[in-house]
């Protein structure tokens, strides 16, 4: 009888212990998941083309097809230069419900949290984004600090910046005599 | 031969006292001339700020407001530039004389950009600030803008003779425009090529005067003066972004609090490759170039 209740002490401390083990792990992992910066962002609007959005303005009454093809008819101002040979239209743009964006996943996301759906391959921007190193900053280096969309300094469709004309060179120094 | 044995500097008692006398009226005279900004008191500093306020008001015709915000406590200001994103289209340049008016004739840039070789990598030797192709980045070239480093360890404050120039508590070292003389001592020791001096009387066109002004930034300075990238220190005391860093059309400009572990410049100088100009002198400046990819 007592070498049974020795068993039965023995087995409740190992379930025990093995119960314990796992809940030790979890807040080591837990605190990574969510940087603290992210509450802060606020961004303008994205930035639409005039009169594009909603786009179920057009296509509500419109069937969906789903074949990559050119576009021929509309949006061929829209030239694509961002992987072109693997993505096209419907990678990102919802076709169901089409004043949305859509993840890899089919989640569906609005176009104000675009930053979602480009940091689904370009990760390692997306965190310098939201630590405020890549990106352009305004406000206030202790405050409010302005955040701008992907979208608004890349174009999704061709987001490789184009050159600048720079600003004028300074004036060389005068010299006596020149 | 026995008055010299026994007064061997030649020099009567009548001429000592007289020297003396002088010396002492002289020093007297000094220490009731004008103080310096660092050294005045609260209320005269106000006053002082106040005159300045009206006499720009009146040579501009704008109303003028000058600050003399005193550095925040726990802050230490530092920059980074992204030198893997800097296209060289001088933006920052411009947005810095706007915003800190800067002489446009003569000239004063407080931020020279280098036009570099690929190949040579960070060569002064071989930099060129007069580039001027039709479009910039141009192939086989990248750009490094220079300005004040604000060195911890700064060369220019050591060689001033009058103490006009001197590092702040949060890091910035600035210029008392009212103490300088003009020596140009700082102008030699300064490693960067950072300190520019205003050798005719400076022109802000009408209407392009900033009239946000801070005593020890960007407020009209006389001929005869020198002048530095002070991080915006108007801007920055009240917590802005300088406006280099608001300018940037690709977001190379990183401005914050050193001593702020949330700080976007202590993340790049935990999570990239990081570089100081001219590292060995041992200036330890608190601008930072970096290359986020």
């Amino acid at each position: 009888m007592q070498r049974l209740t020795l068993l039965v002490v023995a087995l409740a401390a190992s379930a025990g212990a093995v119960r314990l083990s796992p809940q030790a792990a979890p807040p080591q992992v837990a605190p990574a998941a969510r940087p603290p910066i992210q509450e802060r962002l606020e961004m303008p609007p994205p930035p639409f083309s005039d009169g594009i959005f909603p786009c179920s303005n057009c296509h509500a009454s419109m069937s969906v097809n789903r074949t990559r093809r050119p576009l021929s008819d509309m949006h061929t101002d829209i030239v694509l230069e961002h992987d072109e040979e693997h993505r096209w239209c419907l990678d990102c743009h919802d076709a169901d419900t089409r004043d949305v964006l859509h993840l890899a996943s089919g989640e569906r996301i609005p176009f104000d949290e675009s930053y979602r759906l480009c940091g689904q391959c370009h990760g390692e921007k997306l965190r310098d984004w939201r630590a405020g190193v890549h990106g352009r900053r305004t406000g206030e280096w202790n405050g409010h600090k302005g955040y701008l969309l992907c979208a608004h300094c890349h174009n999704p469709h061709q987001p490789r910046f184009r050159a600048l004309a720079p600003k004028p060179a300074p004036r060389p120094p005068r010299r006596p005599g020149h | 031969m026995d008055s010299d044995e026994r007064n061997p500097t030649g020099m009567t008692r009548r001429q000592f006292a007289s020297v003396a006398s002088a010396a002492a009226a002289g020093f007297l005279l000094t220490a009731c001339g004008p103080r310096r900004l660092r050294e005045m008191p609260r209320e005269r500093l106000r006053k002082a700020m106040a005159d300045l306020e009206r006499e720009y008001s009146a040579k501009y015709g704008t109303k003028v407001t000058v600050s003399d915000a005193g550095p925040m406590p726990g802050v230490l200001f530092a920059y980074a530039l992204d030198l893997s994103r800097c296209i060289g289209c001088r933006r920052c340049v411009y947005a810095c004389v706007e915003e800190n008016n800067q002489s446009q004739d003569p000239q004063v840039q407080w931020i020279r950009v280098l036009q570099m070789d690929k190949d040579k990598g960070v060569d002064f030797t071989h930099a060129d600030p007069y580039y001027q192709p039709a479009e910039v980045p141009q192939e086989g070239h990248f750009y490094v803008p220079v300005s004040c480093q604000q060195c911890r360890n700064a060369p220019c404050t050591k060689t001033c003779p009058t103490g006009a120039t001197w590092t702040e508590p949060d890091g910035i070292v600035v210029i008392d425009y009212d103490w300088c003389i003009g020596c140009r001592c700082c102008m030699a020791a300064c490693p960067y090529g950072a300190r520019h001096f205003n050798w005719g009387e400076p022109s802000i066109p009408k209407g392009a005067l900033n009239p946000h002004m801070h005593v020890l930034g960007n407020r009209p300075r006389p001929k005869g003066v020198v002048e530095k990238c002070t991080f915006c220190i108007q801007r920055a005391r009240a917590g802005r972004y300088p406006a280099c860093v608001e300018v940037c059309p690709v977001g190379a400009r990183k401005f914050g609090n050193l001593l702020d572990p949330d700080s976007e410049i202590r993340y790049i100088i935990e999570h990239k490759r990081v570089l100081v100009l001219k590292e060995e002198l041992q200036t330890m400046p608190k601008f930072f170039y970096f290359y986020a990819t």
